[in-house]
């Protein structure tokens, strides 16, 4: 079987093809650079339906000899060999199918893209094969190596098509991942020397099998594991991120081109949870336990952190970046109230935070083309000149605020259920930040929608005219139009995965239980 | 006498061909009327050392054996470390046939076969099992090598590069002597082995730690390695680009070759003061783990900032011989697997990078890094290559540089208790280096250019970039190329005598 393998990189397809493709051909660039999204959506989406038919995912499961580092006469025949392994189960699925959607309506929403589109695409591609193999890896090298595909796709997205301050963003991003990743590599390391392989069913057998251990090359005591497990977990910490690395986030989220932020926000920041549920509670279940008190503390400060900073923005991007900060506490919190519905909630809320942040950077992007400028002081007013827009923008509101019926207030509610069953003092203070996050959101919005500019010498408003003021800064194209056919698609798909994520919250639930079940059991709750 | 000349000779073809080819190319530099060019010699030089190359591949399979009284050793060690150098001679020669400075000096035929001279000394040093044999050969890589650095005669700073250098080294090859002095005073004989054997049997820790020290000092001049590194900037910025590629690769090479040699065959077993550390090579580890630590971190910060190519790449290159040298205090399984390797993987990287500085070098009359400033418009293959192995010195994955890194942080915490503060060193030094390799992507990929566009790639140039290149890919995409020849060294099981 080939199948995973060929949807991690059939993108590759489409960067084959861009190469000949001529540079200044920007309508089949935009064309072809969508379509070669399009395969691995259809596979995605084919596994995800064939999985909830019944199909077992582990027949999907892949291995191809790759390199073997030694062999020692003391050693196994298996000890240090790294194979090319791909596998999913369904927490892997679900973050799959959220990769392949969000990377196809990045693509379509990147026609707001115009300068060296070539590069761009070649570039869009290459991060979305880096995601879907994040995903898909069994194996922990394989596994960092398309970590790293996506470090380097997302510095040059960032520090070639972002915004003034794109460099900087770039380099913030590049030092901090690269720090986190620096720090994974080690973790990875001691885990391969010490037992010899990088499977991560392998490495599970090893490190909880006692008859496993006798196999270990040398030996890995409780206290290393703890360290290990530290190390994985401060790892993951800086790409979710935990509140005191999120500056980089920040200003990725502000200088990026608004279709790179939607898979940053919605894919990338989820490596963070990922990382965390698969090697962190799968990995070292026991050690995990201690740590749990320190994540759900930090999932506290994060929401509320994130929250209260969002509150006095005056930038809808900055509002947006804290309140991703804040929405990755959430996470946190699922993940340290340490029970079923916790993990189950730390996932949702990925996922729910996945599709409304992307609902939110594919307007901003719309709005920063046709304004100019996403700074809310000088907005105001947009529901007369571009209703369909306001519309869409407030529901990605709503849903940031967890609106019941609305992805965003599954996520939330199954995690603070989790951390309300362990640990509710800890639970009620976070809390308090849900009720900020309807303040933030709702602010930003209908000042945007409904309020009066309050910068009124540099307002741009939304009248018909383009201002005069607004044409010497970014120079919004053309008068002010709302939302097109090609730009609405993807805000209308994106709404209806949120609401039925939101009325249907099974439909992610189911794939996810099975694999939930199976870390209860590791963590012996 | 008589088993002298009886020995088989045939051991030492690539040697032959090498020392042929130079004193071939010397005699016709002398020959050849001076209004003929020189570069064809060059070429040859090249095709000498890939047929050297070839030689020595096709010897991979024999049994390692040592002839003049164990004076000269074929085991596997050699012949891996040759191929190494070898290659990375040839690579070197051809920047030589393309070297054309802006200054006007004309085409020397001394370039081409003082660098076979040189590489003649390191292939020998790979190959030694004697004192003697060891130093002769050190010798003729670094009096050549002093030549090399002061070849653009007219211009001042290759001159001040050929002058430190000289002094320099000068300076490491008599501490390296006097510490030989002591090792032969202790034991009566200059064989590797034979010293190797008489230090298990003799009780002079202090003197033995003594000679130890002057030995690791001389060594760390050959490697730049802190705190004997503050000649290598300077010699590699005045001199000309392929002896500064060449100093990079082959020497840095030639001098992980003689510190594995030198230290490890004759201290591996020799008896130490104190408790627990078995053999004196084991109880100056921690010795060895600071100097690693601190070349790591003083060659990436100071990287920072630089702004002359060819000064970034001598920090970048100290910086590099601090991962080494982790992968050397590390001394487990994987040290000299994890050595071979990330030497080979150096080379191409390294020489893929020189070979476009050289053409930059040749074209603008400068190695300011504003050279390279919106390549990627007029030259996108170049840049892509340059800005491939820039990644391959930052260790991502996906290029050689990643996997060979992997090995020496397996190396370095595989061990129980692990070097877990040298790999935390080394994983923050990495990270540092992002920032200037990126540095350079970032002027390669993002920024306007204002230079006129440079011309096209010569010949020689392309050919080491093309082969870097898809070395450096190969290696990281299908790592198992160079791990297959590991294990067709037996993972040099045979190295201690």
């Amino acid at each position: 079987m080939m199948f995973l393998s060929l949807l991690v990189f059939s993108p590759l397809l489409g960067i084959v093809l861009l190469m000949f493709v001529r540079k200044t051909d920007e309508r089949m660039i935009q064309w072809l650079g969508t379509a070669a999204t399009v395969p691995p959506l259809i596979l995605a989406l084919f596994a995800f339906v064939q999985s909830g038919r019944g199909f077992r995912l582990e027949r999907l499961d892949e291995a191809r000899d790759w390199v073997r580092l030694t062999d020692l006469p003391f050693l196994t025949d298996a000890a240090y060999v790294i194979r090319y392994e791909l596998g999913i189960d369904g927490l892997s699925l679900v973050f799959i199918v959220l990769t392949a959607v969000l990377a196809t309506l990045a693509a379509l929403a990147s026609m707001l893209v115009k300068t060296e589109k070539k590069g761009y695409f070649l570039w869009l591609l290459a991060l979305e094969i880096g995601m879907l193999g994040v995903f898909s890896a069994a194996n922990f090298v394989w596994f960092f190596l398309f970590l790293e595909v996506t470090l380097v796709a997302m510095f040059l997205l960032v520090g070639k098509w972002g915004g003034l301050e794109r460099e900087r963003a770039a380099y913030s991003y590049l030092l901090y991942n690269g720090l986190g990743s620096a720090l994974l590599l080690v973790v990875i390391a001691v885990l391969l020397a010490r037992t010899g392989t990088a499977n991560f069913a392998l490495l599970h057998e090893m490190l909880h099998n006692p008859a496993a251990e006798g196999q270990l090359i040398a030996p890995l005591t409780a206290e290393g594991r703890r360290w290990l497990l530290g190390g994985l977990l401060l790892a993951f910490a800086v790409k979710l991120p935990a509140v005191p690395f999120h500056r980089w986030l920040i200003r990725v989220h502000v200088e990026a081109p608004p279709p790179v932020v939607m898979l940053h926000a919605g894919v990338l920041l989820k490596i963070g949870a990922y990382g965390m549920i698969r090697f962190g509670i799968g990995l070292f279940p026991d050690e995990f336990r201690s740590f749990a008190g320190v994540l759900a503390l930090f999932g506290v400060i994060n929401v509320l952190y994130g929250a209260l900073l969002a509150l006095r923005q005056r930038e809808l991007k900055r509002v947006l970046a804290y309140s991703s900060v804040s929405h990755m506490g959430v996470v946190l919190i699922g993940l340290g109230a340490l029970n079923e519905a916790g993990i189950q909630g730390a996932v949702l809320q990925s996922i729910a935070h996945g599709l409304i942040s992307s609902l939110s950077f594919l307007l901003v992007g719309v709005l920063a083309h046709r304004m100019g400028t996403t700074d809310i002081n000088r907005l105001g007013g947009l529901t007369k000149a571009m209703p369909l827009f306001s519309g869409y923008l407030l529901t990605a509101a709503l849903a940031l605020l967890g609106l019941p019926g609305l992805a965003g207030f599954v996520g939330e509610f199954t995690s603070f259920l989790g951390l309300f069953q362990t640990k509710p003092a800890l639970a009620a203070v976070g809390a308090l930040g849900l009720i900020f996050a309807a303040v933030y959101s709702l602010k930003a919005v209908l000042d945007i929608t409904f309020g009066r500019p309050r910068d009124r010498r540099e307002a741009v408003v939304g009248s018909r005219e383009p201002q005069a003021s607004a044409a010497s800064l970014g120079e919004p194209q053309g008068g002010v139009v709302d939302l097109q056919g090609k730009e609405a698609v993807p805000a209308f798909i994106l709404v209806a995965l949120i609401v039925a994520v939101g009325v249907y919250p099974q439909l992610l639930a189911a794939p996810l239980t099975a694999v939930v079940k199976t870390m209860m059991n590791g963590l012996g709750g | 006498m008589n088993d002298v000349w009886q020995s088989d000779w045939s051991m030492m073809a690539p040697e032959w061909i090498v020392l042929a080819a130079a004193i071939t190319l010397l005699v016709m530099d002398l020959a050849l009327p001076s209004s003929r060019s020189r570069r064809p010699l060059a070429w040859g030089a090249a095709a000498a050392a890939a047929l050297a190359m070839i030689a020595t591949a096709a010897m991979i399979p024999a049994e390692s054996a040592s002839i003049l009284h164990d004076t000269f050793r074929l085991d596997a060690f050699a012949k891996a470390f040759k191929l190494v150098v070898l290659a990375g001679g040839a690579l070197a020669l051809l920047l030589v046939a393309e070297w054309a400075p802006k200054e006007g000096s004309p085409h020397r035929g001394e370039f081409a076969y003082m660098m076979l001279f040189a590489l003649l000394g390191a292939m020998m040093m790979a190959s030694s099992g004697d004192l003697l044999t060891l130093f002769v050969s050190l010798e003729l890589l670094s009096v050549s090598s002093y030549i090399l650095a002061g070849l653009r005669k007219t211009a001042p700073a290759s001159n001040e590069a050929a002058l430190k250098y000289v002094i320099n080294g000068g300076i490491a090859t008599a501490i390296m002597l006097f510490g030989m002095s002591y090792v032969f005073g202790l034991t009566g004989t200059t064989n590797l082995g034979g010293i190797a054997r008489r230090l298990q049997e003799t009780n002079e820790p202090y003197m033995l730690a003594l000679a130890f020290l002057l030995l690791l000092i001389g060594v760390s001049f050959k490697l730049a390695t802190v705190p004997f590194h503050m000649w290598a900037p300077d010699v590699y910025e005045g001199a000309p680009v392929p002896a500064t590629a060449f100093f990079a690769v082959v020497s840095k090479t030639a001098g992980f070759v003689l510190l594995l040699r030198l230290l490890v065959t004759i201290f591996a077993a020799a008896p130490a003061e104190g408790r627990d550390p078995s053999s004196l090579l084991l109880s100056m580890q921690p010795v060895i783990t600071v100097l690693a630590g601190l070349t790591m971190i003083i060659g990436s910060v100071v990287a920072l900032r630089q702004r002359s190519l060819k000064r970034l790449l001598a920090y970048s290159s100290i910086a590099h011989a601090g991962y080494l040298l982790a992968g050397f205090a590390a001394m487990s399984w994987a040290m000299i697997d994890s050595l071979w390797m990330y030497l080979l993987v150096y080379t191409l990287m390294n020489i893929g990078t020189f070979a476009i500085i050289a053409h930059i070098v040749n074209e603008t009359g400068s190695d300011d890094l504003d050279g390279l400033t919106g390549l990627y418009r007029h030259r996108p293959l170049l840049a892509a290559a340059l800005g491939l192995f820039l990644l391959s010195l930052a260790g991502i994955p996906g290029t050689a540089g990643f996997i060979a890194k992997l090995h020496i942080f397996i190396g370095l915490v595989v061990t129980e208790p692990g070097h877990y503060v040298l790999a935390a060193v080394m994983a923050i030094t990495t990270v540092i280096s992002y920032v200037y390799y990126f540095n350079l992507i970032v002027q390669l990929f993002f920024r306007p250019t204002f230079t006129a566009p440079l011309g096209r790639l010569p010949a020689g140039l392309s050919t080491a970039v093309i082969f870097c290149a898809l070395g450096t890919l190969a290696i990281g995409w299908a790592p198992g190329l160079a791990y297959d020849m590991l294990a067709r060294f037996g993972h040099f099981g045979d190295f201690l005598p």
